[in-house]
């Protein structure tokens, strides 16, 4: 009796043995798809962390009151004042061209950046004071190692002179890294020890408010009439392929349409993330319309038939019952559509939200970039220390991407009601 | 001595006489696209008394159920055909307001499908979208009494601001008989509302359903020959969309009129 | 029932049943027909053996009623099946009630053969009891077929027993007035007719259950009744 259970017979043996194969063929998939992503995140993470952090230079900077008007102390040179600590530091430097490789060690933003110091420190003028300087691109690589010097005995831009003069600031603790809060604090800059994300950032998260503002209740209130109000015939069977159709298209269809009617036709402002967003959320409506229906016919038929069940009109029914038990299913698309707005750079390309843009946008009319915008730009540029960034700036926008996507996991379990 | 004859294919009238009825059904022929579900159905529904309607799947039980507080109207190929009238006026009148038909004619589904907010939301809601109340004190009230009625207060006195759907299946279903006569209903079209219950709640509803017949005409469908048997007064058999037989259940259930009707609730194949 | 039920165990166990009720039925015919025999054949030892004989039904009317139970418990059957059912219990219990009348019967013999035979009585009760036992048979046999017709007529045979009785009635009267020692075997005769007309009203019953189980009714006119013996006088002073 017993043996009926327990024999292997060659059949039974082939059954299990598929079941195992599969079993096998599965988890190897999850691990090279894990695999991928896994390399993808960490290149991007090894090549990016370094664009958080800052080599500053240190510099004693004598401030001759006579130099500075205390009513105004904008208007003075701090350039030159900056470069005579830098000729005082290394006195052994008499040629003119070294003295330019020698400034060339600091950022251009040097000047600024004591002008700030004195505008916020008046008590300064008259003293020395030791002030940290943000270094060039290209000292900033070769103190993160990111260069190395070659046979000639140069670094990347920099030549022996000035790895010499970089050794020396070293060896007296005048040169340091530290955290680059200018990253997320500064827009754009050509200089990239200069450039930050904050103005696409701004950008997108003004578009992305705009995309949301315009594409969720146009698109719920969609999805409930389409799928709660019309008749089922041919012509709710032509919108329904239509709608699935729409959200296949190429986004950048969706950014020629919004060139020739938002700018063209309508003549709204160039650039702007109020355009951007109205393009996306033309983009997201027919995700968030198709992922609405899918919750609204999630919704039992049973509560319906409840509601109506005791006199309820079909609007009561669909507003008190239907839709709150499809929200967290319509939330969720509405973020996954966003989210794919949020990655979209074709349709903005085509609105010109391309643009070089330094300032922060202050509204939905500014001219802006937005995050994907900005990586493709840095991507594209031909100075080395901009491939940190343009990491740097992946990893915000997963961040952003990851953050979003746990919004939308709050906003379903806090919504989720049993049915 | 003459001999008393008996052919059974001469069944006895399928519409019986019934004093004072709730709702007279007229000739109604009920079309699914082509298809025609319900054929000259004219039926009388008694008050205060269970009426229920029994026949294979498919027979048009429950479409003539849903004929009768109009839910058919949500399904779109659905055309309903002659009289049905309700307190004398014909509920199929374009003048009728489907909504105010709702609320004289309570229904409790097969599936007990409360809404998935508070027991007390759950009464309540009925009497909210109706205006039936002026005050938050007569509301309390009005859901105890309803609650009352559904014989489900004890039970649930404690924790009216728990969801309607962590309550079991009977007591849900018995919530959403108190959600249906909440509304002060004259009708109650009951759908298997026992179907998906194990046999202490089925009693439970049956003996429910025995004691709001006092107060409500009560139309059951039910696939447990059983439970018309028990809970009913009058049973009426469709079978391919035709009303076959028309009578008291004791009659139904021991002697029917029609071979179809013996065939079907005896488990024969005719 | 000419339609199968879908349940087809359901069809044996009521084919069950209805053997065990033609058996019991043809155990009371032998044990009707051996305890009149006995009677004519003054047949001591016969009518021992019928009184034996009443066991045997007894519990095949048990038998019928437990299993007719259990259907009723678990098939919970409605309708005709329910009617085949109740016929089926009550017929069995008629039938045990002839059952027992044929034993006393038996038990009257014992007493009736120490006597001197009584004119012909033993003979007419042997008519009539041959009448009572066609009636039996019939009725079961209608009872089967769900033969309605055979059963309302076989209801309307029981008024000719009932002739007979008041015929030989008023015989055994006469002849007790005649001689006195007749009283005693004439006394025991009179309660053999007796059983004999009230075995025949038990198979007028099962021919009502027969109507009952296949119209789903009772016969609605009244069954004709002729015995007249409860109210029967002899002028006694008449010659």
């Amino acid at each position: 009796m017993t043996e009926t259970f327990t024999r292997k017979t060659p059949e039974l043996a082939r059954r299990h043995a598929g079941e195992k194969r599969f079993q096998w063929l599965g988890k190897a998939a999850i691990t090279i798809a894990i695999g991928f992503l896994l390399v993808m995140v960490g290149t991007i993470s090894w090549m990016g962390v370094g664009a958080f952090k800052q080599t500053q230079i240190a510099l004693d900077v004598y401030l001759d009151p006579q130099e500075i008007d205390t009513a105004a102390p904008n208007k003075a040179d701090y350039g030159a004042m900056v470069k005579k600590a830098q000729r005082s530091k290394f006195s052994d430097v008499k040629k003119h061209n070294d003295k330019r490789k020698l400034y060339k060690l600091l950022s251009s933003q040097a000047a600024f950046t004591l002008q700030h110091q004195v505008a916020d420190n008046p008590e300064l003028i008259g003293q020395t004071a030791k002030i940290w300087f943000i270094a060039s691109d290209d000292v900033d690589m070769f103190i993160k190692g990111n260069t190395n010097v070659d046979d000639s005995g140069n670094a990347g831009k920099l030549d022996k002179k000035q790895l010499q003069w970089i050794a020396a600031l070293k060896s007296t603790g005048d040169i340091r890294t530290r955290f680059n809060s200018s990253f997320f604090l500064s827009g754009d800059s050509r200089e990239p020890e200069l450039a930050g994300i904050l103005s696409a950032f701004t950008g997108t998260v003004l578009t992305l408010a705009v995309c949301f503002a315009l594409s969720f209740p146009v698109g719920i209130l969609a999805a409930i009439y389409l799928e709660e109000f019309t008749p089922k015939n041919r012509w709710s069977d032509l919108i329904e392929v239509n709608i699935n159709n729409l959200a296949a298209v190429p986004s950048i269809v969706f950014g020629l349409l919004g060139l020739s009617v938002f700018l063209n036709t309508f003549g709204l402002p160039r650039s702007s993330p109020l355009v951007g967003g109205m393009v996306l959320g033309l983009m997201t409506l027919p995700t968030i319309i198709i992922a609405s229906r899918a919750a609204l016919r999630a919704v039992p038929p049973s509560i319906r038939q409840a509601a109506l069940g005791i006199g309820a009109t079909q609007i009561q029914t669909v507003f008190h019952h239907v839709a709150p038990l499809a929200m967290p299913g319509m939330l969720t698309g509405a973020i996954i559509g966003m989210a794919r707005a949020l990655g979209e750079t074709a349709p903005l390309l085509m609105i010109g939200m391309v643009a070089f843009i330094v300032d922060v946008p202050g509204s939905v009319l500014q001219p802006a970039t937005a995050l994907p915008v900005q990586i493709f730009l840095w991507a594209d540029s031909p100075e080395r220390a901009f491939l940190e960034k343009t990491s740097a700036a992946i990893i915000v926008l997963i961040v952003f991407l990851i953050f979003m996507n746990l919004i939308a996991i709050i906003l379903r379990h806090k919504y989720r009601q049993r049915f | 001595m003459t001999l008393q004859t008996f052919n059974p294919e001469i069944s006895t009238e399928p519409v019986i006489e019934i004093k004072q009825p709730v709702i007279t059904v007229k000739d109604v022929n009920v079309f699914y696209g082509d298809k025609q579900a319900l054929k000259n159905i004219s039926l009388d529904i008694p008050k205060n008394k269970v009426t229920s309607l029994i026949g294979p799947s498919g027979c048009g039980k429950t479409t003539f159920l849903k004929c009768i507080n109009r839910m058919n109207d949500l399904i779109d190929i659905c055309r309903v055909e002659g009289e049905i009238l309700v307190g004398g006026q014909d509920i199929y009148d374009p003048a009728v307001d489907v909504v105010a038909l709702r609320a004289h004619i309570g229904m409790v589904f097969q599936k007990p499908n409360p809404f998935p907010k508070s027991i007390f939301e759950n009464v309540a809601y009925g009497m909210r979208i109706h205006n039936l109340t002026n005050s938050k004190s007569e509301l309390g009230d009005r859901v105890e009494s309803a609650l009352r009625g559904a014989a489900i207060w004890e039970e649930v006195r404690d924790r009216l601001d728990q969801p309607g759907t962590s309550l079991s299946g009977g007591q849900q279903q018995r919530l959403c008989i108190a959600r249906a006569i909440a509304v002060e209903p004259k009708i109650i079209l009951m759908d298997e509302p026992a179907s998906a219950l194990d046999p202490i709640a089925t009693a439970k509803i049956e003996e429910l359903m025995d004691e709001l017949r006092k107060n409500y005409a009560i139309v059951i469908v039910t696939h447990s020959m059983q439970q018309a048997a028990r809970v009913s007064q009058f049973t009426a058999f469709f079978h391919m969309g035709e009303l076959v037989e028309h009578g008291k259940t004791d009659k139904i259930f021991t002697s029917p009129g029609d071979e179809r009707t013996q065939n079907y609730i005896t488990g024969r194949i005719g | 029932m000419e339609s199968t039920h879908i349940v087809q165990s359901f069809d044996r166990d009521l084919e069950k049943i209805k053997g065990l009720l033609l058996e019991m039925g043809g155990l009371v015919e032998t044990q009707l027909a051996d305890a009149i025999t006995a009677l004519v054949n003054r047949d001591s030892k016969l009518g021992k053996q019928v009184k034996k004989s009443d066991k045997p039904i007894n519990l095949l009317e048990q038998e019928i009623n437990e299993k007719a139970v259990r259907l009723l418990a678990l098939r919970q059957p409605v309708a005709a099946d329910l009617r085949i059912i109740v016929s089926i219990m009550k017929a069995a219990a008629n039938l045990e009630r002839i059952g027992d009348y044929a034993k006393n019967i038996a038990k009257r013999t014992s007493v009736v053969v120490k006597c001197p035979p009584v004119g012909s009585a033993a003979n007419t009760l042997k008519r009539m009891n041959t009448m009572v036992i066609n009636m039996i048979n019939d009725v079961l046999d209608a009872f089967i077929a769900d033969d309605i017709e055979t059963a309302d007529a076989v209801r309307l045979r029981d008024e000719e027993v009932d002739l007979v009785h008041n015929t030989l009635f008023r015989e055994l009267l006469t002849y007790m007035m005649e001689d006195q020692r007749n009283i005693s075997p004439s006394m025991h005769l009179l309660f053999i007719a007796k059983n004999i007309e009230r075995c025949g009203d038990h198979a007028a019953q099962i021919a009502e259950q027969v109507h009952y189980m296949v119209a789903g009714s009772l016969p609605e006119d009244k069954r004709p009744k002729s015995d007249k013996t409860s109210t029967m006088t002899l002028e006694v002073d008449q010659n």
